[in-house]
């Protein structure tokens, strides 16, 4: 335990005060548009905790965080900033609901997990791509990444409308109940809110990611690589095969995330004019959890709190949404621009010293 | 550690005080749930009708601003909206309505029919309608529109007045409601002018105007003179390639869609708009529940029940000869002597 706590010194408070920063310049900015931030801010929270309905949508909206989180940071710890998080998101949903629909007389425990490692595997495969190149070829991963997540949506699109469509709608059938991953009884305790078993997954991966990571011999290889390729290599570590794997792990995270969309939200698949953004999230995410599994909890937590509080912001305080991604917006600024808060603290730590000169 | 745990205590101290602050200098007019950005009208009954957009936002140009302004509109009621921002909102954002006791809520745009119809039967109290979906059941009162007969008659316009013979129609996706656009224009041109070849695009998007601006220069370029835009934010981009072409002494026209255009772009690319009256079905349904003579249902709007039409401001460009013509075919569609196919014929 007193390990997992090292992992956050430092980081965990400097996160905190960036946080908090973040909430002032938000409050200012509502004050200059005219609106109230304290009521604002307290809306926010009665939006998040004030019924059992609205605590399990909130849990709903952070569970894809969380994993689209992870499949950034495991990759950013093998040095490789993966952007494909969106695409590998979109492939696992893809995947996820032809297997709902299209495979049929399985039982419920078989259906519904085969559906959800489809999704992963696809997400793995889907991002594997991007490293196989990086490994292979040299080839930027930023750059394919971003291409693969138009390819995924344009892809996607394409599936849903030449095989899974259902008649005269834009969107896919629905998922065979097989499949589904919602949890009935939790969902009527919470006033039909769309909880699934999405979340329980989100906190094992969580457990996962720790241990591979940082407790086995392939966790140090792929942090190896992350911190000096170079030296890696001169170890005898093969960087190629780390770099493959460490952006399959990665996209298999994403790609549950897409899953368990469509199999405990959902249950069918749209035609989706635009990218959904869940994987550009993830990115923030993990930066706001400093790439750390527990980190990113307290991050997509944080994340989700605040996004789906948005809509309680502009009911109870006429905030307009595009305000609450601006507060997101302030506080990722001050957790990735760490000089600053680290200026702000620097006059509380000097006046120390010389107390202690005099 | 211990340093930095002390500093953000003392720094959320800080933020109490600077938040309180704040909260005292404006905290006299408004208390509890008053919201400025988005609710309006007159509080004077009890009634509260709640709106949630699609992911276009209220500030669309189009049919969800359309519907803001038809709720805005309605005298007697609190009117209050939440803006979609993903696909899962639409659950939620009705929920919040829902729950929160209004006596009606909107669903705006055939995207949450399915959001509509979960909630309406699980909330079998609650009283909803839609926009542009038809949804089962017996608390929702569906409105869609026959676009394919407003566009009829603005194919007529645009076959009578073309000197090209040729004219475009840029889509959105291809979706139902958008085939039933393009169905009815080219209905409409080929009444009147069988001569006249329509080129059609569909950009795969409603919220792209730099794709609606290709297509469009693509038409100009291939010796158009007229394009119909049924696309959304993506029809943006059409009106300013026209008017970049206007500017240069090129003379193209645009026909506008769901509100009269012109007035939002201008009289010298705007032929004419095929309007799509979705704030007055959204006003004439509220009062219904004001008045209490709500009822579950669906119902279609066409020329007859004044639901779609050419805009009023049309005259200032088509002539009163064709403005005559079109009166005539749109009476003709009325009587049921036309039917105005829903489908494109290919």
């Amino acid at each position: 335990m007193s390990k997992i706590l090292k992992l956050f010194s430092g980081s965990g408070a400097i996160s905190i005060i960036a946080i908090v920063l973040g909430l002032i310049v938000g409050a200012v900015v509502m004050l200059i548009g005219g609106y109230e931030p304290l009521l604002a801010y307290k809306s926010l929270f009665s939006q998040v905790f004030g019924n059992t309905y609205d605590f399990g949508e909130t849990l709903r909206e952070i569970t894809p965080l969380i994993l689209t989180g992870f499949a950034f940071a495991f990759a950013a710890r093998a040095g490789l900033f993966n952007i494909g998080g969106e695409g590998q998101f979109i492939v696992g949903m893809t995947a996820a609901s032809v297997i709902g629909i299209k495979v049929h007389g399985l039982p419920i425990y078989i259906h519904a997990p085969l559906a959800v490692i489809a999704g992963g595997l696809f997400g793995g495969i889907w991002a594997a791509l991007v490293g196989y190149l990086k490994a292979k070829r040299g080839v930027n991963e930023v750059i394919t990444s971003i291409m693969l997540n138009w390819i995924a949506l344009y892809l996607a699109n394409f599936i849903v409308r030449h095989f899974l469509l259902m008649e005269g709608k834009q969107r896919s059938e629905d998922i065979l109940p097989t499949a589904s991953v919602s949890f009935p009884w939790l969902s009527d305790l919470m006033d039909s809110a769309r909880i699934h078993w999405g979340m329980l997954i989100a906190v094992l991966c969580s457990v996962f990611f720790y241990y591979f990571m940082w407790k086995t011999k392939q966790g140090f290889e792929l942090r190896a690589v992350g911190n000096n390729p170079n030296a890696a290599q001169y170890a005898g570590m093969n960087v190629g095969r780390n770099v493959v794997k460490a952006m399959f792990i990665s996209g298999i995270f994403a790609g549950l995330a897409g899953a368990f969309q469509i199999l405990g939200v959902f249950h069918y698949q749209s035609i989706m004019s635009g990218s959904p953004g869940t994987g550009f999230d993830g990115i923030a995410v993990g930066l706001i959890g400093m790439n750390n599994p527990f980190g990113i909890l307290l991050g997509a937590l944080l994340f989700g709190t605040l996004t789906y509080g948005s809509a309680g912001m502009s009911f109870g305080a006429g905030v307009p949404p595009e305000l609450i991604r601006i507060v997101i917006g302030s506080i990722i600024f001050f957790i990735a621009a760490q000089g600053i808060v680290r200026g702000i603290i620097k006059p509380f730590y000097f006046k120390r010293k010389k107390e202690k000169v005099l | 550690m211990k340093k930095s745990f002390k500093l953000s205590i003392v720094l959320l101290l800080a933020l109490t005080v600077v938040l309180a602050g704040c909260g005292n200098n404006k905290n006299n007019a408004n208390s509890g749930e008053s919201a400025n950005a988005g609710s309006s009208g007159n509080t004077a009954s009890n009634v509260k009708i709640g709106l949630v957009t699609d992911v276009g936002g209220v500030n669309d140009k189009s049919f969800n601003q359309s519907a803001w302004e038809g709720l805005s509109a309605v005298e007697g009621a609190k009117t209050e909206y939440l803006q979609s921002t993903k696909a899962d909102d639409y659950e939620t954002n009705l929920n919040k309505f829902v729950k929160g006791g209004y006596d009606l809520t909107w669903g705006i745009g055939m995207d949450l029919g399915d959001a509509v119809g979960k909630v309406a039967s699980e909330n079998a109290d609650a009283k909803l309608a839609i926009i542009d979906a038809t949804v089962d059941q017996p608390n929702v009162k569906s409105v869609t529109f026959s676009e394919n007969e407003g566009s009829f008659l603005v194919g007529v316009v645009a076959g009578l007045m073309t000197k090209t013979n040729k004219i475009g129609f840029v889509g959105g996706t291809e979706i139902p409601v958008i085939k039933r656009f393009e169905a009815g224009f080219q209905a409409g041109i080929q009444a009147v002018n069988p001569n006249a070849q329509l080129l059609v695009n569909y950009t795969g998007a409603f919220d792209k105007p730099d794709l609606g601006k290709t297509a469009a220069a693509t038409f100009y370029d291939n010796g158009a003179d007229i394009v119909f835009q049924a696309a959304g934010g993506t029809g943006t981009g059409v009106f300013n390639e026209a008017t970049a072409r206007v500017k240069s002494g090129q003379k193209v026209w645009v026909i506008g869609v769901d509100k009269d255009q012109s007035l939002e772009f201008g009289d010298e690319v705007t032929l004419t708009s095929m309007v799509k009256r979705v704030d007055e079905a959204v006003k004439r349904v509220s009062q219904e529940v004001i008045d209490g003579t709500f009822k579950g249902g669906s119902e279609v709007l066409g020329l007859k029940e004044n639901g779609v039409g050419i805009a009023d401001t049309s005259s200032k460009n088509v002539p009163a000869d064709v403005l005559a013509k079109v009166e005539e075919y749109k009476q003709k569609i009325i009587s049921g002597e036309i039917t105005v196919p829903s489908e494109p014929a290919k």
